[in-house]
């Protein structure tokens, strides 16, 4: 079934040996992302320098397979960027799972297109974006730390 | 038992797309059910309780028609039963009207950790509004509440008492007459959220000793929309309306107004008259079925089914050991996958399962567990349910990658 899909090596590996679970050292960011409905609850840390760079980032938490392996590959995509950028692949990445962004567009998420048919999985959508919610929050808000 | 001779009675089953095992969710609706709600939309469709034509009193005949079912079902008087829109409606009913009313500052509400949040959450705003304290009974891991917990939580104080009778993760079964007596030697009121237990168990509302109970129609095989409180007659006469409207009152003028005679008081507005219609119509099934033969093959499926998840050592069923215990609900883990995972892998082999934390987030954290797999069965499931999810379980941990 084209649900199961979803489920494939990328994102296997990205939850059973995700890159970027752990701490960073003086994180400029942190926000609690949580998914009331199913209780998955993550943590994302940011360390965005002078210029608008996220020089690092990770996260800490736990969830589905689904919202742990989308945080990661997130992270991949963003840590290096500008702010403007980030927030940029944020809507990129939900553009596609609304099934709005153009396939050029698409292919800047790299790994991250393995979403692309989750909006066949309604009750999984939320999963797959809490990481990009989250992250969309603390780059928008300007959040820092207490 | 491979042969379910109650499956073909539903027709969602008959495109065999469907290994549908999470009945305590809700359950899947036979013929007869689909057919009274239509036959009372085609045939006896008025505003009932109001019409002085045929066509209403007919209306207001099959309304309440259906609440003789249900006070017969539960061995309580008809001015006893008054329809809600469901289980949570009808604690939220007690909540307001009693709660609201008889619960002063000082005052204990005594409940339990496994209570699914609607068993909760009102007795909670009770306790805000008015400066009563919820206390909570914390079961062993299996639901089991032991006496040393309860004579020390049920005081002088308790003036209320709200229980599951089912658990709707663990499946365990409640000891309610024994806390229901207990409860009244303090003189406290006993409420039962019996949503998952009226499908599954003969329930006597004085055999149990409740004062008030709640379930939902649409978990026994009735229509959404429906749900039922029973009320101990002496106590609804003392308590004042929860809605107020059209069909609840005596008399109304500018200077006050009188209510109207039990049950009605407590049931402004239109009412769903034909999900009560309906709900008639799913009593009468599962009286047909008996509960003797719920049970049977209910026991025989959960039976089975732990026996088949407990050969994983990967697997882990929350609750007690003993199928007979479990009334249906197998709730479970698989180690290094999360319970969504597994209800999405499951979905694509057309089985459908719950995961997550069942609205009962303080028993998830009592347990020890995020969340939970949950498999329920209902007179309908059969082996090969059984055997498809068991069989679909290694199919998981690859699919994981594990």
């Amino acid at each position: 079934m084209a649900l199961n899909s979803i489920y494939g090596e990328i994102l296997n590996e990205h939850n059973l040996r995700p890159v970027h679970k752990g701490r960073i050292e003086n994180p400029s960011l942190v926000l609690d992302g949580k998914n009331p409905s199913c209780g998955d609850e993550i943590t994302i840390e940011l360390r965005v320098n002078d210029e608008d760079v996220i020089e690092d980032g990770c996260f800490t938490g736990s969830g589905c397979a689904i919202s742990q392996a989308s945080v990661d590959m997130m992270l991949d995509l963003i840590i290096g960027e500008k702010r403007e950028r980030a927030l940029k692949l944020y809507e990129i990445f939900m553009g596609m799972i609304r099934g709005e962004a153009g396939e050029e567009e698409t292919e800047e998420l790299d790994e991250a297109m393995v979403f692309k048919d989750i909006s066949h999985m309604p009750a999984r959508v939320k999963c797959a974006v809490l990481g990009w919610r989250t992250m969309r929050e603390m780059l928008d808000g300007r959040l820092s730390v207490e | 038992m491979s042969q379910n001779p109650y499956r073909q009675d539903f027709p969602v089953f008959r495109n065999g797309k469907y290994r549908y095992m999470d009945s305590a969710a809700t359950a899947q609706r036979p013929d007869s059910v689909i057919a009274a709600e239509k036959e009372f939309y085609e045939s006896m469709n008025a505003n009932p309780l109001r019409g002085l034509y045929e066509l209403s009193v007919m209306a207001t005949q099959a309304y309440e028609e259906a609440r003789r079912a249900v006070s017969g079902l539960i061995g309580a008087e008809p001015s006893e039963i008054i329809f809600t829109r469901n289980a949570t409606e009808s604690l939220n009913l007690v909540a307001y009207s009693y709660g609201l009313t008889f619960l002063h500052e000082g005052d204990e509400i005594l409940t339990t950790v496994m209570e699914h949040h609607s068993n909760m959450l009102p007795w909670r705003m009770v306790a805000e509004r008015t400066g009563a304290v919820v206390k909570y009974l914390k079961p062993l891991k299996d639901g089991t509440i032991e006496d040393s917990e309860l004579e020390e939580k049920l005081t002088g104080k308790t003036k209320l008492v709200a229980i599951g009778h089912v658990s709707n993760v663990l499946g365990c079964e409640n000891p309610v007459r024994r806390i229901a007596d207990m409860a009244h030697d303090t003189g406290a009121v006993v409420v039962v959220d019996a949503a998952q237990s009226v499908p599954h168990l003969k329930t006597d509302v004085k055999e149990l000793g409740a004062d008030f109970l709640a379930f939902s129609g649409h978990k026994l095989m009735g229509p959404f929309g429906i749900g039922v409180l029973y009320g101990r007659r002496d106590l609804l006469e003392k308590m004042p309306p929860f809605l107020r409207g059209g069909e609840m009152i005596e008399s109304v003028t500018l200077e006050g107004q009188t209510w109207a005679e039990l049950p009605h008081k407590f049931e402004a507005g239109t009412v769903n008259a034909a999900g009560a219609y309906g709900l008639k119509a799913a009593i009468e099934y599962l009286n047909r079925v008996g509960y003797d033969n719920i049970r049977r093959i209910e026991d025989e499926l959960t039976g089975m089914l732990m026996d088949v998840l407990t050969e994983y050592p990967y697997v882990h069923i929350q609750g007690s050991e003993d199928p007979s215990k479990h009334n249906g609900i197998v709730s479970f883990t698989i180690d290094g996958v999360h319970p969504h995972d597994i209800s999405s892998i499951l979905d694509g082999s057309g089985i459908n399962v719950r995961a997550g934390h069942h609205c009962a987030e303080p028993l998830m954290k009592h347990l020890g567990v995020q969340s939970t797999a949950r498999a329920s069965l209902y007179l309908y499931n059969d082996e090969e349910d059984v055997r498809a999810l068991s069989e679909a379980i290694p199919g998981i941990r690859r699919v994981m990658g594990l």
